[in-house]
């Protein structure tokens, strides 16, 4: 009996008894609702769309790809990546290359966005197609920034929040636990004084570490000062995206500053009124953003890049199809679709056109979002960036033991280590 | 009836007959046994030696899955590395602790539930399939069910302890969350452990017990100097096993702490290598390694405490 039902589900799962062939979709679940319609829309008479829930933590994500892909998985046809996997999979020979005629559209075609593109090129080729595009700005509440006398219309940097927040008695909002989103921070800041993590990382294990640098240790300056600061939360070692929402509007005291990706503009526009949220519709106009602030005053800063791009297996039965399919699931329609029912913002500028005709989202916001994406920066783009990331954390964390004489010194040297083989992590 | 006749006087006729020919019969035998487990071994060849010598292979490389084409050939450099790695030696350390803390109670628990199950007179089955429950539970779903029980939202840990505060943190420390994942890992395996036990329990001839207890032995003085010598076997046995599994502990960890804390264990080590770095090299190095000091666990424990296999399955 169970073998009966085992092989009936077997044969279920491949679709075929001389059907139509089934194309896997593995899609990330934010949005699967919207990703559920556009895999029926784009299904066509030769092949249908299967959407296939992934985890929710980004590693188990990867994990999960990285096995089927690892065995030369046929039935992966299309798979949503976090950008950081784009190259460790590209590099790896897991993804199929984009044509060259879509891969010049793409990356010269002047619609999609520089920090979208960023996202899915690796030595020389485009291996994916950017779906949505996520950035973090400065969240804020504008009564703070006015009590301490900060003008949020010209660019602000790292020390003048903490200062303007602590002197109101305000905090600031970051992300500082010991996982993906802190190795963003760190970099945001780095790049903002002009440096990276690691440099030329096509060179895979034998990339230049550069965290021993002025903006390495302008970033640990950074930590350290609102780590002492009284404008750090009480949860900072442990801090994330979710931790420092409810800052914004406490009962108690002038609320923060955040920085955070976009998804907050809508999360506080649904907790209007309920705890966690501005009390009524007059405090959430109180909520003010501006751009990622700057490391070094005069530099302009280097917002974080997230989003999700389609990359297509490269031992899928039917690439043709693929391709096909992921053109029409990373349609400037889906992408508006994606951005007004689930609030993923578009990686091109034509659908950041049509998402604000439609009134959703304050034009101000929007601006600025397609200038963080356009002008932001993303995280090294390596084959070794899952020990790079974990070299770095392991390093930086705790927030509060940072000190820019020793941190940026200390993780270098484990850095370089641990890409040669000779330290475990 | 004639066979019942025939079959002593065969094997009288064996006893008598001279060397060479108890020889040929177990020669035969030897053959015969010899081809019956041949399938046996070569499918055991194929599923455990296969990978381990792949393993082998592999972890004389410095190899990343992302980075197939930079692979190259480092001689037992990985091994070097893990070995001089503090990393490596607190994991090992790590996990030696949890062996051993567990085994220990796993042993005095495990043998007052083999004495329960072995005397118990009046609902044998029931008793005896409640104290076998945890062992039918997948030690993820144990796992899991051990952090909600000891999470400081959700759990009774805290407010049935009466010296917990109720909103401590069991997994916010390296003292408490060891003691959470041994706490899982003990009430997983101290089926397993009686259920050894109970199979030596009953190796003990009664008699024997009648005897000393005509003679006046005290229930202790029968407990150490008649059931405790007769079942030592066993006991090694269920020891050796159990060790062996403890030294491997990975699911525990990997729900309730995902090795934050310092709660890693040598597998989380190796797993994390592996999977999570796809660094298939060092891995493999690591995996070579856990399965070398698996050998030596066994190798001391059967060679100190002496433990003899095959009378532990009442051979010979």
């Amino acid at each position: 009996m169970a073998s009966l039902a085992l092989a009936s589900s077997l044969l279920a799962a491949c679709g075929g008894d001389g059907g139509t062939p089934t194309l896997n979709w593995y899609v990330n679940p934010d949005g699967v609702d919207t990703f559920k319609t556009y895999a029926e829309e784009c299904s066509t008479d030769q092949y249908d769309i299967a959407v296939q829930e992934l985890p929710a933590s980004a590693t188990d994500q990867r994990t999960q790809l990285a096995r089927r892909l690892a065995a030369e998985d046929s039935s992966t046809d299309l798979m949503n990546l976090d950008p950081v996997f784009v190259a460790e999979f590209a590099n790896a020979g897991w993804l199929q290359e984009i044509p060259e005629e879509l891969a010049t559209e793409i990356t010269d075609g002047g619609d999609y966005l520089q920090g979208a593109i960023d996202t899915v090129t690796w030595d020389d080729g485009v291996y994916a197609i950017p779906l949505w595009a996520n950035t973090q700005v400065l969240w804020y509440r504008k009564s703070l920034a006015e009590a301490a006398g900060l003008d949020m219309t010209q660019p602000v940097t790292w020390d003048q929040v903490i200062e303007a927040a602590s002197s109101q008695g305000g905090t600031v909002g970051v992300q500082a636990n010991r996982y993906e989103a802190y190795v963003v921070w760190i970099n945001a800041m780095m790049q903002g004084a002009g440096g990276a993590i690691v440099s030329d990382t096509e060179a895979g294990r034998d990339a230049t570490v550069e965290l021993d640098s002025d903006a390495g240790r302008k970033a640990a300056e950074i930590i350290q000062k609102l780590a002492d600061s009284d404008a750090a939360q009480a949860d900072l070692t442990v801090s994330n995206e979710g931790t420092s929402l409810g800052q914004m509007f406490p009962e108690e005291g002038p609320g923060e500053f955040m920085v955070n990706w976009t998804f907050v503009y809508a999360n506080y526009k649904g907790l209007i009124g309920s705890p966690g949220g501005p009390a009524d519709e007059q405090e959430f106009e109180d909520l003010g953003w501006a751009r990622y602030p700057a490391t070094v005053e005069g530099e302009p800063s280097k917002p974080p890049i997230g989003g999700i791009d389609i990359g297509l297996g490269a031992y899928s039965e039917h690439p043709d199809w693929a391709l096909e399919a992921a053109q029409c699931i990373t349609s400037t329609e889906a992408q508006v679709d994606l951005a007004v029912n689930d609030g993923l913002m578009p990686s091109t500028n034509s659908a950041y056109d049509e998402v604000a005709a439609t009134g959703e989202f304050p034009e101000d916001l929007l601006d600025l979002y397609r200038t963080s994406v356009d002008e932001g920066g993303p995280r090294p783009k390596s084959p070794f960036y899952s020990q790079i990331s974990s070299a770095v954390q392991s390093s930086w964390h705790s927030p509060t033991s940072v000190t820019p004489d020793s941190t940026p010194q200390q993780s270098a040297d484990f850095l370089t280590e641990v890409l040669a083989g000779r330290s475990l992590l | 009836m004639t066979h019942t006749t025939v079959a002593p006087d065969d094997k009288r006729d064996v006893r008598r007959a001279d060397k060479a020919a108890a020889s040929d019969r177990s020669k035969a035998e030897n053959r015969l046994g010899m081809r019956l487990v041949a399938p046996a071994i070569f499918l055991m060849l194929l599923v455990t030696a296969f990978p381990m010598l792949r393993a082998i292979y592999l972890s004389v490389f410095n190899y990343s899955l992302t980075a197939p084409d930079d692979r190259e050939f480092v001689g037992l450099s990985n091994y070097l590395t893990a070995l001089t790695d503090s990393l490596f030696w607190e994991t090992t350390l790590n996990t030696v602790f949890i062996m051993v803390v567990t085994v220990a109670i796993e042993l005095v628990i495990g043998f007052a539930f083999a004495m329960v199950m072995h005397r118990v007179i009046f609902a044998r089955g029931v008793i005896r399939t409640s104290i076998l429950i945890p062992y039918g539970i997948i030690t993820v779903v144990s796992g899991f069910a051990w952090q909600f029980a000891f999470s400081n939202n959700n759990g009774f840990v805290n407010a049935w302890l009466p010296f917990v505060e109720d909103n401590f943190n069991w997994f916010g420390e390296y003292g408490s969350a060891m003691a959470a994942i041994m706490v899982s890992e003990i009430w997983k395996t101290t089926p397993f452990m009686s259920l050894l036990l109970l199979a030596g329990l009953a190796q003990v001839s009664e008699d024997m017990l009648e005897a000393a207890k005509v003679d006046g032995a005290t229930w202790w003085q029968r407990l150490w100097k008649v059931i405790l010598p007769n079942m030592r076997s066993a006991i090694m046995v269920a020891v050796l096993f159990r060790a062996l599994d403890a030294y491997r502990i990975f699911d525990n960890i990997f729900v309730m702490t995902a090795g934050a804390q310092g709660t890693e264990s040598i597998s989380f080590l190796t797993y994390r290598q592996v999977i999570e770095q796809f660094q298939l090299g060092i891995g493999s190095a690591l995996s070579v390694l856990l399965f070398l000091s698996v050998l030596l666990i066994a190798f001391l424990i059967v060679k100190i405490f002496r433990v003899d296999l095959a009378a532990a399955r009442q051979e010979g």
